[in-house]
């Protein structure tokens, strides 16, 4: 019996439909696995001995695991003719963001001071992914140690946007959002720190979810700053997404703040949202997160989707959090200082780069330090530890980093009203569609602006969503909504994002990926061709 | 309160342990400064009585029992190491000559 219909290219599929086709038998894993290993060929490009990028073409993987993947792919295939009970996702090809410590696969965070590590044991994420039967592609690119908006701060080299090659695909997770964009991959996991997951999926056309602080473990993930970090899905479907997240989430004693107790059901959630009913719901459009310093493209599509939310049943309140304003300032000092403790680890001791400092016959363990990091740290790495050695040093600790906290205090107390008022709150989930490569490099603070709204949801530890609402008119470039819900209710993200999908892809006859343009011609112009 | 120094970003890079060049110090004085500026709202808005949140979930000592279980084995921790010798991470010096 065949419940689904698969399109032609196994590209072009969801997870939810792969997943369906693979259990009735009506494709191999090894077929799935294979076609997405042959469109990462043909579009992704190459990188030289050094690992950086080559030529222009999407970029969106640092490291291709064809065999490991093909023998994974096979094994599940084996285990379903042996009749064998898998699990849901089993045989879904999955790409994992570099930050992700994999067992026998490298794993850099996008910087040179990790080139060439190879991680004795699994993130307990990715230990859930291989329990899961899920076969992973590969290593996505990002900005080095999760610090940056476009992914230009990878060592690497930069991923490029499937909608425009010549512009930035958001960060730090770019390398997940093309990767799904390009339909290299159904499903992609990200980390979320102030934006990661979420305003590369604005600005690529696909869904992303930074969970519940808690929700997902952080055990085997490079830090930047604990406090704030959060590991989460990203797909191109919010149900997708839901089956990603279900995997991803769960208790975990390996990490002390890691959530207990009940995990609400996203994919029931997602599934209910599908029937487009927002009955009940009442929506909150928080003030002070759109106006000015958003693109117009970008508030007509928040307009429309607001429109949409109230044909669906739901009542949409305007609510205010004063504090946000100045939440982008108290997280540009929180996050140095919890980062420049985090890296501190990268001493040149007992794993990744070690660099001898020229001039001195028999160096200290320090002098060896302070060189591997000068060469092994890129600049906007150096920036962030360098402030927030300022930021919590004695004289200025209180004053800044103290401040920092009451800020937070001051934001949490803001979301409890909000949500006093509202189910779930929304707004534009970036200011501005993607930007040129190279447009913000020369001005970090312009860079960090990209993140201003969705920067309050990591302060607070609640979760959000971002999905498409769209193509801005001026540039035909997508457009993310992101959705905010209370703690612990990560449900009400996919419930309210499943009905804005549902609406808004039968509006247009389809997803707004369909409308990507055509990769493979792109790049057969490209001057080196683009086989790996 | 912010205007950062050029000899103020040195001595932070000798406490982060980064050996940052001449023009390196220069362009992160200037760059310091801006963001620094732009950061200090941030003494404006909360009173005395705003009690400080440094993380979002209020956890207080989590611990797991203490019970023996696997863990990597020295090959394994040794396994990225810049230098090992005799089974152990082999570092350079740790103390100044004289």
């Amino acid at each position: 019996m065949t419940g689904t219909t698969l399109p032609a290219d196994l590209t072009r599929a969801t997870a939810a439909g792969l997943a369906q086709a693979l259990a009735a038998g009506d494709v191999s894993a090894v077929e799935v696995a294979q076609a997405h290993l042959d469109r990462i060929a043909a579009v992704d490009g190459t990188r030289d001995a050094d690992g950086v990028a080559t030529g222009r073409a999407v970029h969106a993987f640092l490291h291709v695991c064809a065999e490991s993947a093909l023998a994974d792919a096979k094994a599940v295939d084996d285990a379903r003719a042996a009749g064998q009970t898998l699990p849901a996702l089993a045989g879904v090809p999955i790409a994992v963001k570099d930050v992700m410590a994999t067992r026998g696969l490298p794993t850099t965070c996008g910087s040179r001071i990790l080139q060439g590590w190879v991680p004795p044991y699994d993130a307990t994420v990715v230990a859930n992914i291989r329990a899961a039967r899920m076969v992973v592609l590969g290593k996505t690119n990002m900005d080095e140690f999760a610090m940056g908006s476009s992914t230009e701060h990878s060592a690497y080299g930069p991923t490029r946007n499937p909608w425009d090659l010549d512009r930035i695909p958001g960060g730090s997770g770019g390398g997940s959002a093309a990767s799904l964009a390009a339909f290299e991959t159904p499903l992609a996991t990200g980390t979320d720190t102030g934006g990661s997951i979420r305003q590369p999926a604005s600005v690529t056309g696909t869904v992303g979810v930074k969970p519940t602080y808690g929700a997902v473990s952080r055990y085997g993930l490079v830090a930047l700053a604990s406090s704030l970090d959060q590991a989460g899905p990203c797909a191109r479907t919010v149900l997708d997404t839901a089956l990603l997240h279900q995997v991803m989430a769960g208790h975990d004693p390996m990490d002390s703040t890691s959530l207990t107790g009940e995990y609400p059901d996203v994919v029931a959630a997602a599934r209910a949202g599908a029937t487009g009913s927002l009955d009940g719901v009442t929506v909150g459009v928080v003030r002070e997160l759109s106006g000015d310093g958003y693109q117009a493209g970008v508030l007509r599509r928040f307009e429309e989707s607001l429109a949409v939310l109230t044909e669906a049943g739901a009542k949409v309140v305007e609510v205010s959090c004063p504090s946000f304003t100045v939440a982008l300032a108290a997280y540009y000092l929180i996050l140095p200082s919890e980062a420049s403790s985090n890296l501190a680890k990268f001493d040149a001791m007992r794993y990744g780069l070690r660099v001898e400092p020229g001039g001195v016959a028999v160096p200290t363990a320090e002098q060896v330090m302070g060189a591997t990091r000068a060469a092994g740290f890129g600049d906007e790495v150096k920036r962030r530890i360098i402030l927030g050695t300022y930021a919590l040093s004695s004289g200025y600790y209180d004053a800044y980093y103290g401040s920092a906290q009451k800020v937070r205090t001051l934001i949490q107390r803001d979301f409890a009203a909000a949500f006093g008022q509202a189910d779930v709150l929304v707004s534009p989930t970036s200011p501005t569609t993607a930007f040129p490569l190279g447009d913000k490099l020369e001005n970090p603070l312009a860079m960090y602006l990209q993140d201003v709204a969705t920067i309050p949801a990591n302060l607070a530890g609640v979760p959000g969503m971002s999905l498409p609402s769209g193509l801005a008119d001026e540039d035909g470039l997508p457009v993310g909504l992101q959705i905010l819900a209370p703690a612990g209710a990560d449900d009400r993200l996919y419930r309210v994002g499943g009905a804005l999908e549902a609406i808004l892809t039968a509006r247009w006859g389809g997803s707004v990926l369909d409308r990507v343009p055509d990769l493979s011609a792109a790049l057969a112009t490209a001057a080196n061709g683009a086989t790996r | 309160m912010s205007a950062i120094s050029r000899e103020e970003v040195s001595h932070l890079a000798m406490l982060a342990r980064i050996d940052l060049q001449p023009d390196e110090l220069d362009r992160l004085a200037a760059q310091l400064d801006v963001i620094l500026d732009a950061v200090a709202t941030v003494t404006q808005v909360a009173g005395e009585d705003v009690p400080a949140t440094s993380h979002p979930m209020p956890l207080t000592n989590v611990t797991r029992p203490d019970e023996p279980r696997p863990c990597l084995t020295q090959e394994e921790a040794l396994s990225g190491a810049p230098a090992a010798e005799a089974g152990r991470f082999r570092v350079p010096r740790i103390l100044e000559e004289d």
